[in-house]
Formats: structure tokens, C-alpha cells, sequence
């Protein structure tokens, strides 16, 4: 007992205080782009075919969020002429076309469905299906369950049953092996329910895209409430879209 | 005794000319031989030559040895006389149509067509979408019944279909069978541009990113002829430990909520997440993508960094110790721990159980000191194991090699890193060559082979994944336990399903 007491002291209390204030992440942290739109032609180009998921659309200078996997090689390769990352985690879209960026992303509060807000503003219980990613997205949305993040406060969880479920959240490329399973369980959620994509496999295929294996796109099989891009997304881009879109 | 077999090199190319072509009678008998005198198998795949189907086989004792031969339509299994072969066996059926006679269990293995248009060996329809459509074994008798858990789970995982054949709680057989998350990256990963080789392969196992990014950059500087400079090496080491210690660490978490005990469950969960976030702060990304590139790393240790990271793991390495010291010291804890889920050290050495599974059961091997790569060389890793097999030494193990990692992650960060940053890019490897990698993974051997054609273009591309010696270990240690005891005994084993999956 008095062992446990003695840890119990030595962790202290660790829950963030997010949303009420704002967490910095590190430099390193790649998080929504800036795009410099007088770049020089030949840099931008550069970038575009250099950048390995072919996210760059070197003719209107954007960038899909949905492609990319924030890998920060067209920073790198542009010195920051043409892409920086900024520490700005709040990537969520409610649209699929707001994630092809010039550096600006519309506040996803304004682009949410009211009646959303409505029904699941207090209460909202998702079931996640894990659709043949690298299981990285699924980690960052787990955490959400610890201590420092603590979605529970808010009303949010992760429930066993798509029965028990308001929404569905899905990871992962949809291989041909996880379809049947991932429609059922979409299926057997009651309407009406939410649909949310999480990391670059769930929104284009990711780093698979181009495999006979997989789907590029979850919303060519259902439709998309809530797109949330990254490889994985970190779990502050999880919670921020989850907050604005809900609460 | 000549083997017949070529002793190659952990990471060095050789031409593919060099890799002896026995006959398959010849093959057969020294690979058998070999495994039977105690070696293991790292890899044993098919690939594609001129129209027909090739085989390789790359082993293990204390130095590496491959050979090929002609891949017969169908051959006596080997798995018969000899079981660390049985996945392979089956691998190989399902990707080439190639029967291996009397097998004792010919199931599918990941659900896809094979390449050669040949007959499906499992009689598998596949306009069908789904894996688990398939007879699983069987236990009759009065009150037998089974529980089928699966593709989709309960939590937050990665699917994968269970199935139990129990009477009243207690588990006589648990099949797995997996597949649902087959992206297919081997084939893809020979008809991209080679700029997108480190995406994929780090996308592989996001758990494992470090380590299955390391196995690349390796192989593709053999076939570039690159060497990496000291810094570089000092950085995906400590990449590699710090990815390590983040997933014992949340095992070690999710075992202690399993048997719930909840203080060190969120103690260790949220420390997982200060490993987590050392990696955030090396590369910008938790999970590691983006450290390793072929030639180097892309992101340095300058001091300020290294004196940060030094900062938080000084801080981190008490509160680790006194958590493990809690969870173990803790009566309610050892009773679940002990005895549950015990494989044997025979059952562990037939299915080729490795790394800490396979510690776990008495097989002391780590690749890290048989087969060093990166900065590996200037550490004495030490000979050890637990020998219970059962849920007590997985944890014990995995315990004591946070703490190990820990100091390794000290002594690194010691002196200044001095390298260069590597920028990603094209890179054109040798024609006609063959590579294999092996590392330790935090999961055990994981290996990548690579095969170039005649214009450097990468013809095979093979992975393995320490999950694919282990899955087997964990229908071994349900054997004759209570269903109940599923979760605690799977987050002990915690393998990878997509690593598996590919
Ligand atoms: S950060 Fe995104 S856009 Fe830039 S190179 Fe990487 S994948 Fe392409
Ligand atoms: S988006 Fe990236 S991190 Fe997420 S599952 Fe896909 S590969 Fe993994």
C-alpha cells in the first residue's frame, strides 16, 4: 500500500488543461502548412516531384492534406522558400476539397452540422474500425483514453458495440480483406450517425495508394462527416477536430 | 560439412550469381539438416525468375546462409520432419501455387490470389471479400462449444478473426487467422518510384516504424554502396531503443489493467507517452516516421536536443524503475501472472519464437548482439532469459529490457552527435544483387530481402515480421487456460497484425 501511496506521489497529476489553454508542440512538429505563394516556379516543381505522395499540385501552389503524410521533405527541399510546417495541430475539415490547402484551413466550428452539435454535443460514443493501416492512427486515438488527455471529460468515448455507437471511425486503407466487416459494422450503427476519417490511408489510401489491395478513399463507400488528415494524426488534431465539430 | 549453403553478411550485397543453385533434393536435405541441428529459419519465400518460380531460403546459426533452387510444382512438405518451416511452407503456397505435400495444416495465410495463375491450393474463392470464410478446426464432443471473436474487436485494435474451442471456460485450441489487414505491400513495393519506398516500409507496423525503416536503409545502402557515418548510426539507435521502450512500456500498462491494477496501468501508459513524445521531439512525429532514411537520418541531435532528451529519460528512469518495481512486488499481480499461459521451451523452439516471446521461454537469442548493425557493435548486451514461459516472464522480460534500453538511451546521449542531415531522394541500386537485413525489432528478428533485376529495379521484395514466428506462440499458451485469460496472455504477446498482414 504505502508503495503505491509513494507512486502515486511521484506521477502526480498530468491531465492537460487543453482546450481551455493552448498546448505548444514542438518545433519539430509538422503540423499545418504555410505556403508561400510567390515561391520560384522551378521550387515548386521540384517539390512536386519530389514529394512521395504526389500530395503538391505545383500549378495552384496547395497542397491536399488528405494525400500528404507530413513527411517534411518539400520543407526541407525548399528551405522553406516554398512549404514551413507550423506547430498548428488543428487540421480537421468537414469537407473533403477544404484538405487541397494554399495554407489556409476554414475554423471547422463554422463547418459543422447543427444538428450534430445537437445530439451528441453532451454525449458522443464512437465505435472505431481499424481497416488495414499501420495501426499508428489507431495508438493516437487510443491515447485519448489516458490520463493526460482524458477524452471522458468531455462526453466522448469509445465504445464496444457499433449497437452502443453515434458514429463510426475509421483508420486504415480499407483493404479488400476488411471491407465486408467494416460496411457491416456501419450498417448496424443506428442512424443518424457520424462517419469520421482519420490519417491519410482512411482519406486517399496513404502511403498504399496505388495497391490493387486497398480502397483510395473511404468516402467512395460512405459518406465522410469529418475528415481528420495526418500519418498518424497526432492525438491534439483527433481531439481539436472531435471539440470543434461537436461541442 | 558443407552445407551446400553461401555464408553471407548482415547488410552486405552479394551478386545474385553468388547464391548457390542446389537442386531441390539437395536443397531440401541441408536446409532441413541445418534447422534440425538447431539453426533458424530467417527466410524462406518464392520469387520470380524469367517465368518461373525460384526459391531461397536464408538461415541462421551464428552467421548467415542462403541458398536456392528451382521451385518444384509441388514437394514432400518439410514442415513434417522439421516445424519451424510450417508458415513458410504456407506463405509459399498461397503467394506461387506451390504445394507442399502432407503439410499438417495447409490453411491460407493473409487471403489473396496467388501470382502464377496456378490452381489455388486452399480452394479459396476470392471475388469473395472476406478471410475468415473458411472451415476452422474443430473439437467434438458433449458441452465442446466455440467462441468466435473477431475481425472487428472490442477495442481499439487492429482486426483479426479468434477462434476458441473450449469446454466450460477452459481453451483446448485457439486458431488465428488473420489477413484483414493485407495492403499488399510486398508487390507494391516493387512498382513504385523509389521515393516512396521509405513511406511505405514505415507504414508497414506503425509501431515498428524505426526498426522496419532501419532494415530498409540498410539494405539499400548495401545496394548503393553508401556507408553511413557514426552519427547517423548513433541516432537510429537511439530511435530504435526509444521505440522499444514506448511498446513494453504500454504493454507493461495494459498487462498491469488486465488484471486490474490500476495505478501503474496509467502510470505506464502516460510514460509511454513521454518515450512517445522523445521521438515527437527528435523527428516531429511520435511514432518515428521520418528519422531513418537510406544514408543517414533526416533529423539531427543537436545539443539542445540532446541535452533535453538527456533531461526527460534522467527524470523518466526512477519513476520507471519504481513502477515495475510496484507492479512486480505486488502479491495480487504475481498470482495472475505466474503459471498463466505457459509455453514450453520445446513448443517455443518447433513454432521459432524470437525475441522477447521466445526470452520469454528460455531461447536467449537477440539479434542486437548475434548480428549488431547500427551502434549496436559498442554495446555488451547481456545473455539472458526467463525461463517460465508463461505471462510472468513475458512482462519480467520486457521490464528489464525498458531499464537496458534506458541506459543504452543514456550512454548515447552522453557526447556530442555529430552527422549530417540526408535529404530524401532517387537513388538507383545494383542490378542483379541480393540483401538481407536483420534487426532487432522491438517484437523480435525483423528481416528485409532484397532481389534487383537486371536494371536495378527491385524484382522481390520480402519481409518478415518477428509476428510471423509468434502468432503460433499465443494459440500455445491458451492451451488448457481459462478463455478469461485471452487478454492478459494476447497483451503479453501484444504482436503485430498488420506487420503480420503486409
Ligand atoms: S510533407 Fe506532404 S506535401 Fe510535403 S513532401 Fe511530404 S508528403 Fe509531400
Ligand atoms: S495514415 Fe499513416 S499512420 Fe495512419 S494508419 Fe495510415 S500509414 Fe498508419
Amino acid at each position: 500500500m504505502l508503495n503505491t501511496l509513494k507512486n502515486r506521489f511521484e506521477q502526480g497529476y498530468k491531465t492537460t488543461d487543453y482546450p481551455k489553454t493552448d498546448i505548444q508542440l514542438v518545433d519539430r512538429y509538422r503540423g499545418r502548412p504555410e505556403i508561400t505563394q510567390d515561391a520560384p516556379d522551378d521550387i515548386v516543381k521540384m517539390c512536386a516531384s519530389e514529394c512521395p505522395q504526389d500530395a503538391i499540385d505545383a500549378e495552384k501552389k496547395t497542397i491536399d492534406l488528405g494525400r500528404c503524410v507530413f513527411c517534411g521533405g518539400c520543407e526541407r527541399l525548399s528551405d522553406g522558400k516554398f512549404v514551413t510546417f507550423t506547430t498548428d495541430f488543428g487540421t480537421g475539415t468537414s469537407i473533403r476539397e477544404h484538405l487541397f490547402t494554399d495554407g489556409n484551413l476554414p475554423a471547422l466550428a463554422d463547418h459543422s452540422k447543427k444538428h450534430f452539435k445537437k445530439l451528441f454535443g453532451r454525449s458522443l460514443q464512437l465505435r472505431q474500425v481499424s481497416a488495414a493501416g499501420c495501426n499508428a492512427c489507431e495508438a493516437d486515438l487510443n491515447v485519448l483514453a489516458t490520463p493526460f488527455f482524458d477524452l471522458g471529460r468531455f462526453g466522448i468515448n469509445f465504445v464496444a458495440s457499433p449497437r452502443h455507437a453515434d458514429g463510426i471511425v475509421v483508420t486504415g486503407p480499407i483493404s479488400r480483406n476488411m471491407k465486408t466487416a467494416l460496411l457491416q459494422t456501419f450498417e448496424a450503427i443506428p442512424d443518424p450517425k457520424v462517419v469520421i476519417a482519420v490519417g491519410s490511408c482512411a482519406i486517399s489510401g496513404g502511403p498504399f495508394r496505388g495497391s490493387p489491395e486497398i480502397t483510395e478513399g473511404l468516402d467512395s463507400l460512405i459518406p465522410v462527416d469529418l475528415y481528420i488528415p495526418g500519418c498518424p494524426s497526432h492525438p491534439l488534431t483527433n481531439l481539436h477536430a472531435l471539440l470543434n465539430y461537436f461541442k | 560439412m558443407d552445407t551446400g549453403f553461401l555464408k553471407i553478411s548482415n547488410g552486405c550485397a552479394i551478386p545474385r550469381s553468388d547464391i548457390p543453385q542446389l537442386s531441390f533434393a539437395e536443397f531440401r536435405e541441408n536446409a532441413l539438416n541445418i534447422v534440425k541441428g538447431g539453426g533458424k529459419v530467417v527466410h524462406y519465400f518464392g520469387y520470380k525468375e524469367n517465368g518461373t518460380v525460384k526459391l531461397l531460403a536464408v538461415l541462421r546459426t551464428d552467421e548467415l546462409l542462403i541458398a536456392g533452387t528451382d521451385a518444384p510444382d509441388s514437394y514432400p512438405s518439410f514442415t513434417n520432419e522439421c516445424e519451424p518451416f510450417h508458415l513458410f511452407e504456407r506463405e509459399i503456397a498461397e503467394q506461387f501455387g506451390i504445394r507442399p505435400e502432407g503439410h499438417p495444416w495447409l490453411k491460407m495465410v493473409r487471403y489473396h490470389p496467388n501470382e502464377t495463375g496456378k490452381p489455388d491450393v486452399f480452394d479459396n474463392d476470392y471475388s469473395e471479400d472476406i478471410p475468415g470464410r473458411y472451415d476452422y478446426y474443430q473439437v467434438d464432443g458433449d458441452e465442446v462449444h466455440e467462441v468466435a471473436v473477431g475481425p472487428v474487436h472490442a477495442g481499439v485494435i487492429e482486426p483479426g478473426h479468434f477462434r476458441f474451442n473450449c469446454i466450460g471456460e477452459r481453451v483446448f485450441h485457439l486458431e488465428i487467422q488473420l489477413g484483414y489487414q493485407h495492403r499488399g505491400i510486398e508487390n507494391l513495393l516493387t512498382n513504385v518510384d523509389s521515393k516512396r519506398l521509405p513511406i511505405i516500409v514505415e507504414s508497414i507496423a506503425g509501431d515498428t516504424t524505426v526498426a522496419n525503416a532501419t532494415g530498409m536503409a540498410q539494405a539499400v545502402e548495401a545496394l548503393t554502396q553508401v556507408e553511413t557515418d557514426t552519427g547517423s548510426r548513433i541516432i537510429r539507435t537511439i530511435a530504435l531503443e526509444l521505440e522499444r521502450i514506448a511498446n513494453h512500456t504500454g504493454d507493461l500498462g495494459a498487462l498491469s489493467g488486465d488484471v486490474a491494477f490500476l495505478p501503474p496501468a496509467n502510470y505506464f501508459g502516460r510514460m509511454r507517452g513521454d518515450f512517445l513524445n522523445m521521438t515527437l521531439l527528435l523527428c516531429g512525429n511520435r511514432l518515428g516516421k521520418g528519422v531513418v532514411r537510406p544514408g543517414g537520418v533526416r533529423f539531427t541531435i543537436d545539443d539542445e536536443i540532446r541535452n533535453e532528451l538527456m533531461r526527460r529519460i534522467n527524470e523518466l528512469e526512477p519513476q520507471m524503475k519504481h513502477v515495475i518495481d510496484l507492479l512486480f512486488s505486488t502479491p495480487s499481480v504475481r498470482s495472475r501472472f505466474e503459471g498463466c499461459g505457459t509455453v514450453s521451451k520445446g513448443d517455443a523452439e518447433k513454432l521459432g519464437l524470437v525475441g522477447p516471446a521466445g526470452r520469454a521461454c528460455g531461447i536467449q537469442s537477440d539479434i542486437r548482439r548475434e548480428f549488431p548493425t547500427e551502434y549496436y557493435q559498442k554495446f555488451e548486451i547481456p545473455e539472458y532469459y526467463e525461463p517460465s514461459g508463461d505471462v510472468y516472464a513475458r512482462a519480467r522480460v520486457r521490464a528489464d529490457e525498458t531499464m537496458l534500453s534506458i541506459k543504452m538511451i543514456k550512454t548515447l546521449l552522453e557526447n556530442r552527435i555529430e552527422t549530417q542531415a540526408v535529404d530524401f531522394g532517387n537513388f538507383n541500386l545494383s542490378p542483379g544483387s541480393f540483401v538481407v537485413t536483420v534487426n532487432e525489432a522491438w517484437r523480435g528478428e525483423l528481416s528485409h530481402c532484397i532481389l534487383t533485376g537486371d536494371n536495378g529495379e527491385i524484382a522481390r521484395y520480402k519481409i518478415k515480421d518477428p509476428s510471423f514466428h509468434n502468432w503460433n506462440g499465443l494459440s500455445m499458451s491458451l492451451r488448457d487456460t481459462g478463455i478469461s485469460d485471452f487478454p492478459l496472455n494476447n497483451k503479453s504477446f501484444n504482436l503485430s497484425y498488420c506487420g503480420f498482414d503486409l
